[in-house]
Formats: structure tokens, C-alpha cells, sequence
């Protein structure tokens, strides 16, 4: 959809956020993917969720490796700094990056064969570092740009456009992140807006390694009978288990929740997600019941959305490496280098 | 003195390998062995032949005593320490003629293993410490200690400088101390009480050490990172790089620690892979931080594709690469030059790297410096070419120094103040006309967003796959290639001799070079020399190329790379390059240089 240029025309009576911005203000350039890709619908959910936090643009930066999925950075945040990286090297640049400077917000957007093929051990490895940054996955069982080959996710039995079924088993990104102690764990669907946004708000307050793992359909190579990323198949088998709604710090919470239903969780900066349980048996910090409700569901053909499992008590990157507060990419070179006087009697141990 | 010839009675110029077994504890005593000449005043050059292995394997060390300062391997044994049942056959055989081996007289010696032309000196060193020590362990230790003690007496070491060396080696461990000097003066006892000491060889004190210190290049190197102000390190371990990062993280723990609040001022991130490294670096250099990588060959080639793309991009990182012996695993312990095509031209499609070549540690250090100021400057990766000979192996070097006035140059970086003056930014418009474009970093100002790709970009940083777009970028960057000759270090020339022949050589080559070069000036052949420091060639040696009409190219890999590359990147007439190549593994001595070019010589009259 990019034969035309999208005008930047704000209404005066569009609506601002508390930096006086318009959701229009966080928006990128003209998306060039699929009429109807699941990926627009998560794009405009990232802009959505930025602009509900109030996050000026020029703080954030947003990574993404290579593939359609990793395209969308550009149609987010025109005011954002991009990183288009290499396909699955994504998550070791946003590490880098983060070891330089904290302070900034990251989101990467990455694809099904970008995390789960080749870049499976950066995935992993980003995640056992708890790098602070939201990580999400546009899921569609499929590679787009190169027409049409099962990736990593593609269930068992589901079958190609060309009538070939896949017979290796997926990998879930959400079981992995969970039985590698990830933090934050949810998973979405593209076409659910109201369960994606406060998803996402959660995953980009969350101090540490957040991953949502969002079923985006491929309309091109995936939305036919016997694929089971279709929007069809996804709307069908669609089981949210437990929802979040995001609270922003020092808003009261003002919905009413059952007692028992509703679990709230305070975030590092004061703001809060409400765990709404749609399964009363469902305990999302409980990580071995977790793991076993969605090895249940799963195999019982559902697909378990929501909040999956949330764990705040794990130290993120730069604590863990115990860094000093201000970026090291600000700190001045006099604090950095120990002078000559140091050089000369370091060197006596070398005479 | 030049090796095959008979050895004879010598101050300070004699040649000590210890053939010992891995994981018995020798290095400590090497070391001992060695600081006690360099603390008599005398140079020396170490070198460790090691397996890549832990325990177990034959391993040897070679201390080369050197008057004149020398500081590559000799080629010859003068004195050889046979510790190793396994390899004392061939530890006997490389004995030069008039030389000496000792070897543990404990158990009996087969009388065919045995040389006239050699004196051979036994000593029960492992009898003796038997009856000294109680502990399995403490027996193979002190063993390797009482050999220093041997030694010492046969050729007059000061006893006094070891024992200064031990007191400070184990300050903090009085009861090690001990058992330390107990071993070394059993060993003393011995030979003082049954051979006639010194022997012809003898360590007399000297003072041609002032003024310098002991210290490998993986250490110097380190040093040179922290002094850059590097912040964020990241890697994958890989033999012989690996003591870059241990040195920097101790570095790191002594200086980078915040007072008030103990947090460090450096980021060490021990990556899952290469590739893993090299995209950290990258992410830490696109945010604003001086970042780089130690490695190695195989991870030069896993990193390559992200090479790639930081030049494409124009994002500084830095590289170091400790090479070794390949192809492949190949021999990870032993020294070669042969990643010097593959760090050229790292990457696919049309990458081409600055690359720097120390010849020693003390030129890691400055080098290493310089790496950072040219990557932030030229906005590229910057890769730093040691080997494991440079890396791993203490070379006798002048003190280091640091000017307090030094400030890095991070280049062309435009400030939060900049940008609000500024109308628009783009990233990649050439405003200077050098070809360096401006950058900024992340979350300095909302001016400043840009986003960076690997995929093809204008001058504006926006998408692109027109041809005329993509050839503006593409020729920009050839252009840079031209604008970081005036930046990257100028080759070190000698002009001296007036004649049109002259020597081409780079990095750890440098030491065989300077001692070859004495010997042929000895007999009258004098050859001017050129060593390469840097990769763009500057006009110096294409100067240098053109003055000359037969130039040997001296390097230490099979395919002569440095040799191919002054035949792609200079305007030389191939006829005039000769390449004399070393590959073997073991550092690079002068012999093979001499012989080789006598030979060429003697072809050409013949002719």
C-alpha cells in the first residue's frame, strides 16, 4: 500500500497526550507490506501504546532484523531512532546499544523465522540477559518476502499454499521465554487491539526483557484453509486466558474488579497492570502451572493469549552488570581514562 | 650468531628452551627464569610453544638471552632443559653443536640417547624434591622450580634478583615463599657441588633494560582500551585473544570503578558467538560508546556479514584480531599472518576495511588508541591485526607513556545544541566534502532521529533502491577510503642504504627484519625496509614501492596476502615483488630471512 504518500496533517482537535503530541506524531512512513497484513494492525497498536505513555519519540529506539516483520520499524515513530539489522542479529545490537545507554526506551520487532530460525540463539541469549526492552514477535508460521516456506512456528499438519503440510513441530516462543525464566511472557493477536495495547504498554514499562508473542497473519502466503495462522483459525481457537489492562502511575485504578479475578501488579515507575483472570485457575507468576495450562490448551488446539507469566523480581542488564546510572555513552573521557601518572606505576608489576 | 653454527662459550647471547609437559605449573618458573635476566639488565625475548590442550601435552618455552637487544626467536637452542621424557628425544636433536642439556637424572637415561658434540648434565631434580616435599602435587610443582635453581648456578644468575622476584611474586603467601626458595636453592646446591659453574655461557649484568618493561600484547592492548575509553566490551572466548578481555576486565575493576558508588564505568559482555559480539559493538557504537571486540580468525568470519553492514551503515567499531594459525581451527596456538585478505575485504559485496598491524606490545598500546580515534572519525570498523606471537608472548618493550593532554577525537558528532540550530539533519549528506558524513546519537535530540540500514540508503538515510541513489552512498564511501589515508598511521621507513633494493614486512615480522637487515648489512648487503602500519596504503609506500626495483615481501602466511594486497591496492610492477613467506606456526626468526635472500641474491649473479 505505498503508491500514495500519507499527508501530515494533524486535526487541531486531535486529541494529545501529556508531551502535547497527537497519535500522529507517532506515526512512520507509509507501510509497503500487504493490504490487510496482520503487521499493520500491530504497527498501529506500537503507535497506540507509545502514545498512551507519553514516551517522546526521540527516546525510544526501535530494532528489527530482517524480513517483513522487521520492515515495520519505518511505519512506526518517524521520530524514533531506526536499527533495520541483520536477519536474527537484531537482538545482540539492541544488548549493544543497551549497554550503552539505558535511559532510552527499546522495542524490537522481529518475525517468526528472525526469532525462532536464525536467530533462535540470540533470542535466547538477549532473554537469559534480561536486556531491558520490549521484544515482540509478529507470528505468521511463514517467510513472506522469499514466497511462502514454513518457518519455525508453523504448526504440525498445517499446511503450505502450494498444499504441503509441515511435519516438524513448532517451536512456541512463549513456552521457550517461560522454561528460560523470562520476566515478562504474553502472548496476542493482531486483530485483538483491545487485548494488544495494554499489552504492550505493560511490556515497554516492564524493567527487563519483555516478549509478546503476537499471531500477525500472513494474507499473501498463510490465510488459507488448513493453515492454522489464518485470521480464521486464529479468531476460532483464540483463548485469551488472563487479561492486562495498564494503569498509568499515580492514575487510580477506577474499574471494579471481582475479588479473586483480578490480580494488580505494581511496575518499577509506580504504574500498574491489572491481571484479569479469564481462567479462575490460571496463577501467571506461577511458572510451572503456567507452562502446564499451556501445554494443556495447546495441545488441545487452543491458542492461549494474555498476560501468560509475570515475574518483576529479576534484576535487568545494566543492574546486573551493576553499570553506573548515567549512560556509559555520555560519561566524559576524564572520567574514563586514569591518566599517566597511573600508567607509570601500573607498570612496575611488568619490570 | 646465526643458528647451525657451533654454539660456544658467549655473555649474555645464548638461547635456554625448557621442554616441559602442560599443566605442571612451568610457566610460573619460565617467568621467574626470565624477569631474573631483564632484571640483570639484560634483554631477553620469551616465547611459549603450548598445546592447545590443559594437561598433559608437551609444551616448551624458549628464553632467548640477548645482548643486542634482539627480540624475535634465535632458530637455535643453546641450553636445553629436557623435562619431557616424551619429547627428550628431539629436544636432544635440537641442541646446537657445543650446546648443553639438562635433564632429570632421577630416572636412568637409555645410553643411546646421547650426543658427543653436546654436554649433557643430569641432576635428580625430581629425587630430590621427592625427598623435600610431601604433597603429589607440591613434587611436580617444585621441580619445575629447582630447574630456575640450576640454571641460575650454571650460568650465574644473580641469586639475589630471584629471590627479590620471588618475594614479590608471592608477597602474600609466605608459606609458598618458602617452599619456593627451598626448591630453587636445592637446585642452586646441586650444581654448584658437582659441575664446574658457570658454565661457557654466562648471564652478566648489564643495563640495557632501563627504561623498559616485560609485557604481551593482549596486556598492552587492553591497556590501550582503557586508556581510548572504551567502554563496552564484548566476545566470545577464542585462543589467543582471550587474555585481551581477562586484561581489561582487571583493568577495569582497578580503574573503572565509581567511588561514591562502586558501579562500574564499563559494560564486559561475554557473547554467545561472534556474531553476538560484533552486534553488541555495533549497538554500543550506534548509541554513542566506544565499543570493540577481541578475536580471532573464526570469529572474524562469523562476524563478517555485521562487518559488512557497520560499513555500510558507517558505524565505529573496533576489532581486534589476534591471529593464528589456519585454515580453520588449524593450529589455535600457533602464530601466523594470515588474516590479513580476510580482514581486507571482510564481509560480502564491496567492503573495504581500515586495519592497523602493531609489530610489538608497546605499538598495541598507541595502535590500539589510534583504532578507536579512526573508527569514530571515519565513522567505520576498525580492525586491530595481532597474532598470538605479538598477543600472548612477553616482549621487552620502552615503558609506555600517555600525554594528559590527549583528547579522543570522536568525529563528526552533532550535540543536542548543534541539532536545535540546525533546520533538518540528514545522516548521510557529505557536507564537508571529505566524505564523512555527520551523525548523531540516539536520544541526544528529536532533530537527530535517523534510521540506520544495511539495505539501500540515500543521502537523506531514507530507503532506496533507485540506482542513482544507491551510487551517490556507494562512491561516497570509495571516496572515504581516500579521506582515511590522511588519517590511518604512516608506514615506518628506513631509507639508509643506497641502493634500489629494499625489504617489505608487517607487524611481528619487524624483529626478524631488524636483526636480518644486521647481518646481510655484515656481509654487505644493505637493504632499506618498509613496514606497513596500515591498511588503506598511504602514498609513503607507494613512494617507497617506486624506489626500488626488487623488494621482498616478508610475511607470515602460505599465500603471501600482504604481498597480493600491494598488488591490488598500489599502481607496483608485480616483476619487482619477491615474497619470502614463513608459516609454520612458530614465530618468525632471522635465520630463514638471511638465507633466502642470500640465496636470491647468489641466483641473481649467477644469472
Amino acid at each position: 500500500m505505498s503508491y500514495i504518500t500519507k499527508p501530515r496533517v494533524i486535526h487541531p482537535k486531535s486529541p494529545r497526550n501529556d508531551l502535547k503530541l497527537t497519535v500522529r506524531d507517532y506515526e512512520g512512513g507509509m507501510s509497503t507490506l500487504c493490504a490487510g497484513c496482520g503487521h499493520d494492525s500491530v504497527t498501529s497498536a506500537i503507535v497506540q501504546a507509545a502514545f498512551e505513555l507519553n514516551i517522546p519519540p526521540h527516546r525510544m529506539a526501535k530494532l528489527s532484523g530482517i524480513g517483513c516483520s522487521s520492515k515495520t520499524p519505518a511505519y512506526f515513530m518517524r521520530q524514533s531512532h531506526g536499527f533495520n539489522t541483520v536477519h536474527g542479529r537484531m537482538p545482540s545490537v539492541a544488548t549493544g546499544a543497551n549497554a550503552a545507554n539505558g535511559s532510552l526506551k527499546y522495542i524490537g520487532v522481529s518475525g517468526d523465522g528472525d526469532t525462532l530460525s536464525i536467530g533462535l540463539g540470540q533470542f535466547c541469549h538477549a532473554l537469559r540477559r534480561n536486556v531491558d526492552m520490549l521484544y515482540v514477535i509478529e507470528n505468521n508460521g511463514v517467510y513472506g518476502l522469499t514466497k511462502g516456506q514454513f518457518s519455525a512456528s508453523a504448526d504440525l499438519g498445517s499446511t503450505a499454499k502450494n498444499g504441503f503440510a509441515n511435519n516438524q513441530p513448532p517451536i512456541d516462543p512463549c513456552r521457550m521465554a517461560i522454561s528460560m525464566g523470562a520476566g515478562f511472557v504474553a502472548r496476542s493477536f493482531s486483530g485483538d487491539k483491545e487485548q494488544l495495547v495494554p499489552l504492550l504498554k505493560a511490556g515497554l514499562v516492564h524493567k527487563g526483557f519483555a516478549v509478546i508473542d503476537v499471531i500477525s497473519p500472513c494474507v499473501t502466503f498463510n490465510d488459507h484453509e488448513g493453515s492454522t495462522k489464518s485470521y480464521a483459525y486464529t479468531r476460532q481457537h483464540f483463548h485469551p486466558a488472563i487479561q492486562a489492562d495498564y494503569v498509568p502511575p499515580s492514575q487510580e485504578i477506577v474499574a471494579q474488579y471481582n475479588e479473586g479475578d483480578a490480580m494488580p501488579v505494581e511496575m518499577h515507575d509506580g504504574s500498574k497492570i491489572i491481571l484479569r483472570k479469564v481462567d479462575t485457575d490460571y496463577d501467571p507468576t506461577d511458572r510451572a502451572s503456567v507452562y502446564a495450562y499451556l501445554e494443556r490448551h495447546q495441545a488441545a488446539g487452543e491458542i492461549v493469549t494474555g498476560m501468560l507469566y509475570y515475574n518483576d523480581s529479576l534484576l535487568e542488564m545494566q543492574d546486573l552488570s551493576n553499570i553506573v546510572e548515567q549512560p556509559l555513552s555520555t560519561l566524559d573521557y576524564s572520567q574514563l581514562c586514569p591518566g599517566d601518572d597511573v600508567l607509570q606505576s601500573l607498570q612496575d608489576r611488568y619490570r | 650468531m646465526l643458528p647451525g653454527m657451533i654454539t660456544g662459550p658467549r655473555d649474555n647471547d645464548f638461547t635456554i628452551r625448557i621442554a616441559n609437559v602442560n599443566g605442571t605449573g612451568s610457566a610460573s618458573a619460565n617467568a621467574l627464569l626470565m624477569k631474573s635476566f631483564f632484571r640483570m639488565g639484560i634483554p631477553v625475548a620469551g616465547k611459549n610453544y603450548f598445546p592447545s590442550n590443559i594437561q598433559g601435552l608437551p609444551t616448551w618455552y624458549e628464553i632467548r638471552v640477548t645482548g643486542e637487544g634482539y627480540l624475535t626467536r634465535s632458530g637455535r637452542v643453546d641450553i636445553m632443559l629436557a623435562m619431557n621424557a616424551e619429547t627428550y628425544k628431539k629436544d636432544l636433536a635440537d641442541v646446537a653443536p657445543g650446546g648443553c642439556l639438562i635433564y632429570d637424572s632421577t630416572w636412568p637415561r637409555h645410553k643411546l640417547l646421547a650426543r658427543d658434540e653436546i654436554t649433557i648434565i643430569g641432576v635428580p631434580l625430581a629425587k630430590m624434591c621427592n625427598e623435600k616435599f610431601d604433597t603429589a602435587r607440591s613434587r611436580v610443582l617444585m621441580k619445575n622450580v629447582a630447574y630456575v635453581g640450576v640454571v641460575a648456578a650454571l650460568l650465574n644468575i644473580d641469586m639475589e634478583v630471584i629471590r627479590d622476584s620471588l618475594n614479590q611474586v608471592f608477597a602474600k603467601k609466605a608459606n609458598l615463599l618458602d617452599a619456593n626458595q627451598v626448591a630453587i636453592d636445592l637446585g642452586y646446591n646441586y650444581a654448584q657441588e658437582n659441575f664446574d659453574c658457570p658454565l661457557s655461557y654466562t648471564a652478566r649484568p648489564s643495563d640495557k633494560t632501563a627504561g623498559h618493561i616485560m609485557i604481551d600484547g593482549n596486556t598492552a592492548t587492553a591497556l590501550g582500551c582503557v586508556y581510548a575509553g572504551a567502554t563496552v566490551g564484548a566476545w566470545y572466548p577464542i585462543t589467543p585473544s582471550t587474555s585481551v578481555m581477562d586484561a581489561f576486565t582487571s583493568f577495569c575493576h582497578q580503574y573503572r570503578i565509581d567511588e561514591e558508588s562502586g558501579r562500574h564505568k564499563f559494560c564486559i559482555i561475554q557473547a554467545e558467538d561472534e556474531l553476538s559480539a560484533m552486534g553488541m559493538v555495533l549497538g554500543a557504537g550506534w548509541n554513542g560508546a566506544r565499543a570493540f571486540t577481541p578475536t580471532s580468525g573464526p570469529g572474524i568470519s562469523l562476524m563478517s556479514e555485521l562487518l559488512g553492514y557497520g560499513y555500510f551503515a558507517e558505524i565505529p567499531a573496533v576489532l581486534i584480531d589476534v591471529q593464528r594459525c589456519g585454515p580453520s581451527t588449524g593450529m589455535p596456538t600457533r602464530t601466523q599472518q594470515a588474516d590479513i585478505m580476510a580482514c581486507a575485504y571482510a564481509s560480502h559485496g564491496d567492503t573495504r576495511h581500515v586495519l592497523l598491524f602493531p609489530a610489538n606490545p608497546e605499538e598495541c598500546f598507541y595502535l590500539a588508541v589510534k583504532a578507536f580515534d579512526l573508527a569514530e572519525r571515519l565513522q567505520t570498523p576498525v580492525i586491530m591485526l595481532t597474532d598470538l606471537d605479538i598477543g600472548m608472548n612477553d616482549w621487552m618493550c620502552r615503558d609506555l607513556k600517555w600525554d594528559d593532554s590527549y583528547q579522543i577525537d570522536r568525529g563528526k558528532v552533532l550535540t543536542a545544541e548543534d541539532l536545535e540550530k540546525m533546520e533538518s539533519f540528514h545522516r548521510y549528506l557529505d557536507v564537508d566534502d571529505d566524505a564523512i558524513p555527520y551523525r548523531t546519537f540516539p536520544g541526544e535530540h528529536p532533530k537527530g532521529a535517523y534510521f540506520t540500514r544495511g539495505s539501500g540508503h540515500n543521502m537523506y538515510g531514507a530507503y532506496t533502491e533507485d540506482s542513482h541513489e544507491y551510487l551517490e552512498v556507494v562512491d561516497r564511501l570509495r571516496r572515504k577510503w581516500e579521506t582515511a589515508k590522511q588519517y590511518v598511521p604512516e608506514p615506518v621507513v628506513d631509507y639508509a642504504e643506497k641502493n634500489r633494493v629494499g625489504i617489505i614486512s608487517i607487524g611481528s615480522c619487524d624483529g626478524a627484519v631488524i636483526e636480518a637487515r644486521d647481518h646481510l648489512r655484515g656481509s654487505g648487503v644493505g637493504l632499506n625496509y618498509l613496514r606497513v602500519k596500515a591498511f588503506p596504503f598511504t602514498d609513503r609506500v607507494q613512494e617507497f614501492l617506486d624506489a626500488h626495483d626488487r623488494i621482498y615481501i616478508i610475511e607470515q602466511n602460505r599465500d603471501a596476502q600482504l604481498h597480493s594486497l600491494l598488488l591490488i591496492e598500489t599502481r607496483v610492477n608485480p616483476e619487482k615483488l619477491i615474497s619470502l613467506l614463513y608459516y609454520d606456526g612458530l614465530p618468525i626468526s632471522a635465520t630463514g630471512i638471511v638465507e633466502s635472500i642470500h640465496a636470491d641474491m647468489a641466483k641473481g649473479v649467477a644469472a
